[in-house]
């Protein structure tokens, strides 16, 4: 076997122990009472189910449909003032911890928002804040439609530039360009797309758990969690896992057969396009669209940083147990981001190693997708389900709560480790692709081989990943929430433990904060990536 | 098979599928001599060096380099170097330490290295390049690096994948031309794939023609550009030269 198979695997058993021992947790407790667990099969439980559904397809559909405008309109209008900025804006919702963005959205919609004031005016009553569905839907599709419209955009970006020619030399107007030229493109995209959004809709914790408010509006994740922290009713917890992991892979699978194969990575030239004509009634519309969708974005940023700027920073920076979570935050954070990225690189080279060694015609093996698009099949298993699985196991050997910085930062850890590899693998297989025969021919191999070849090379994706991965480790409100005690806290669970005690000014100044570290990471890995891609 | 073929490379029934693409090679390419292979696109030119370098493992058959038996080495442990297209330096690395390289894998060099090295980028007209990288290179230079790692790898046997196609014809000429004096010094034996015949004619004394994944002639250079040149041969030079007619 080749040696360079070997991390990838140890890291492929490292992943099954997680996940497998969480299942084992569940299994064991199911089986200890088999008539608890299929008594949990109850009403609830389908209520919880549907909403989950539900409220991910209304959270796709007006993530989705609103972002296609959106893309479309700055794909029509390639260079203006701002641009650049707003893009750049659209990306800080995807860096934002989910805890963060609630706040935010509290802080513009909540009952003491800055909307309060009018809405109370215009609806007549004493405005109560959205909580329920609403919320859930506005802090969805304030996640999910700039992600959906970066995606849509670097979608019609791989249409040739001499296509954008011929169209503008053809004279095709407005509509026919968008029948002839960007839909064909869009629709390709829009399976992959919707997929991802409604997986991280039908997977969302942290924003159901702030915004849902009460058992009507209540996700499956949100349920579990209720189940073993409050209820602590094992039984309860495994029938809501696994009716979690049957929906998941249930459309998981339904998503693939409409073809969401998103794994092609665009090569084509994205050269900026030449001369549009965008007649001026057009260019109206398109101002409107972009001019909505940035307050939209914006609004609830903005109040994370006014609320957050209202709190007694002062204060709260002195207080030790604001300074402890921090820095427990920070470490695992840094733990679980180096975890990741040695997954993912162990994993990449496996992979391509696999690659090398068939013929290039035929299909990888079962071990080579397991590598590859295997591995992005833990996304699907919730945090939640896996610190569920180990809280059940770990319970009567150990103190639960003991664990919970091993738990966190690995679990946050696996999670993370499919961003980094997307961020390693191109950078792998591209240098790959030139020195492959290089190193082969002239001996080139082990630790010669990462010294002198593959660390210059993949010395700044490996940083983008850590970045990536070390801020989505500090937002994360997964695990923490189920592990978490006085003893261990992180900023996260401490600012949700500041919302519970009604704390609000608290909550907010941490946030801003939460927010801000989270949103420095994300463009250090941003730039890393960026230098990275000019290198090549 | 004669000795002087028998201590080149041979391909013994080598078989080898690519997809939906059988192929498969039995030739003996002559010790101490520049053999052009030629043939249409897709008819299996690169994979024959390819299999030749260790890059692609046969299904079948033997590969002899020298008389020895090299179907199982990997590419680092057999008599050969190769030159690609493109893509034979590290981009990171400057000229010296792309040299070095064929030296030591974890180019840790001593000083006869080193000088060995200087030679040979004295000897391709390198010279006091060594501090550059590979951006600061033209296309030509950058070939020349690999020739001077040939150089200091000092194989019997080099391979050379259209590593000129991409340069002008006058640099073209001058390439080639260092090719040939380099294996008059070293006596290389060289596998050069070319879709000009005027650059297999230039340098080469033998000639290998590939069609469809098999040799379909081969023999002595002068006897490919006579009139009694192997049937296949003349098709597809004769396609080339009606086209350049009829324009």
């Amino acid at each position: 076997m080749p040696s360079r198979l070997v991390p990838g695997l140890a890291a492929l058993s490292f992943i099954a122990l997680l996940i497998g021992g969480a299942f084992f947790g569940l299994g064991a407790e199911a089986l200890k009472d088999p008539s608890g667990a299929v008594a949990a099969f109850d009403g609830y439980l389908f209520r919880i189910a549907r909403f989950t559904l539900w409220q991910a397809v209304l959270s796709t559909v007006l993530s989705v449909l609103p972002a296609i405008a959106v893309a479309r309109a700055l794909s029509r209008h390639p260079s203006f003032f701002g641009r650049g900025l707003i893009l750049k804006l659209f990306a800080v919702p995807l860096a934002l911890p989910a805890i963060v963005a609630a706040l935010g959205i509290l802080a513009l919609f909540g009952r003491a928002g800055y909307f309060a004031g009018i809405a109370s005016t215009v609806t007549g009553s004493p405005w109560t804040g959205i909580y329920g569905l609403s919320g859930i839907l506005v802090a969805h599709v304030f996640f999910n439609l700039p992600l959906a419209t970066r995606l849509f955009l670097e979608a019609l970006q791989t249409v040739p530039a001499d296509q954008w020619r011929l169209a503008s030399q053809l004279g095709m107007g407005a509509r026919s360009t968008f029948r002839l030229v960007e839909w064909p493109v869009l629709r390709a995209a829009i399976p992959g797309i919707a997929g991802l959004v409604f997986m991280l809709c039908i997977t969302s914790f942290t924003i159901v758990l702030v915004l849902g408010g009460g058992p009507r509006a209540t996700t499956i994740e949100v349920a579990i969690y209720q189940a073993l922290r409050f209820d602590f009713d094992p039984a309860r917890a495994v029938a809501l896992t696994a009716t979690q992991i049957v929906l998941t892979v249930a459309m998981i699978a339904l998503l693939s057969r409409l073809g969401a194969n998103t794994t092609g990575d665009a090569n084509l030239s994205v050269a900026r396009k030449g001369y549009v004509s965008v007649p001026p009634g057009e260019r109206v519309a398109n101002i409107l669209v972009i001019a909505s969708a940035l307050c939209f974005v914006a609004a609830p940023l903005a109040a994370t940083v006014l609320a957050g700027l209202q709190a007694d920073l002062v204060r709260l920076f002195g207080e030790a147990t604001v300074w402890r979570a921090t820095r427990t935050s920070i470490i695992l954070a840094i733990s679980s981001a180096m975890l990741a990225a040695v997954l993912a690189l162990a994993l990449v080279v496996a992979r391509h190693t696999l690659e090398l060694a068939r013929p290039r015609a035929t299909r990888g093996s079962w071990l080579e997708q397991m590598t590859d698009s295997g591995v992005g099949f833990v996304l699907v298993v919730p945090p939640i389900v896996i610190g569920a699985g180990w809280f059940i196991l770990l319970r009567s050997t150990v103190d639960v709560f003991t664990v919970a910085p091993v738990m966190v930062a690995t679990v946050n850890a696996v999670m993370a480790m499919p961003f980094a590899l997307r961020a390693i693998r191109p950078a792998y297989d591209a240098a790959s692709e030139r020195h492959e025969r290089l190193c082969a021919q002239l001996g080139i191999a082990g630790w010669n081989r990462l010294r002198l070849v593959d660390w210059p090379v993949l010395r700044r994706p490996l940083a983008t990943a850590f970045a990536f991965a070390m801020a989505l480790s500090l937002g994360d409100l997964g695990v923490i929430a189920l592990f978490g005690s006085d003893a261990v806290q992180t900023l996260p669970y401490l600012l949700l433990s500041r919302m519970g005690s009604y704390r609000t000014e608290d909550a907010a100044g941490l946030a801003l904060m939460l927010g801000l570290l989270c949103l420095i990471l994300i463009m250090a890995a941003d730039w890393l990536g960026r230098e990275a891609s000019h290198e090549r | 098979m004669n000795a002087d073929a028998a201590s080149g490379v041979v391909l013994d029934k080598v078989a080898f599928s690519y997809g939906e693409a059988e192929m498969l090679f039995d030739v003996a390419v002559p010790q101490g001599r520049i053999t052009a292979i030629m043939g249409p696109s897709g008819s299996g030119k690169s994979t024959l060096l390819n299999l030749v370098a260790g890059f692609e493992r046969p299904s079948s058959g033997r590969i002899l380099i020298g008389g020895a038996d090299v179907t199982g080495a990997p590419p680092a442990r057999r008599p050969v170097s190769m030159v690609f297209q493109e893509n034979n330096m590290f981009a990171h690395l400057s000229v010296a330490d792309n040299v070095g390289l064929g030296r030591s894998p974890a180019l840790r060099l001593d000083a006869s290295d080193r000088a060995a090295v200087a030679e040979a980028l004295r000897r391709t007209g390198l010279a006091g390049k060594d501090k550059r990288l590979p951006r600061e290179l033209s296309g030509g230079e950058r070939q020349r690096v690999a020739l001077a790692r040939v150089l200091v790898r000092d194989r019997p046997v080099l391979l050379l994948d259209e590593p000129f196609a991409s340069l002008g014809p006058a640099l073209r000429d001058e390439m080639l031309d260092l090719v040939a004096d380099l294996q008059q010094e070293r006596g290389m034996t060289v596998l050069f794939v070319t879709h000009q015949p005027e650059d297999a004619r230039r340098v080469g004394q033998a000639m290998v023609f590939i069609e469809d994944g098999a040799v379909s002639a081969s023999g002595a250079m002068d006897d490919f550009f006579s009139n009694n040149a192997p049937e296949a041969f003349q098709r597809y030079i004769g396609g080339q030269a009606n086209i350049d007619r009829s324009r």
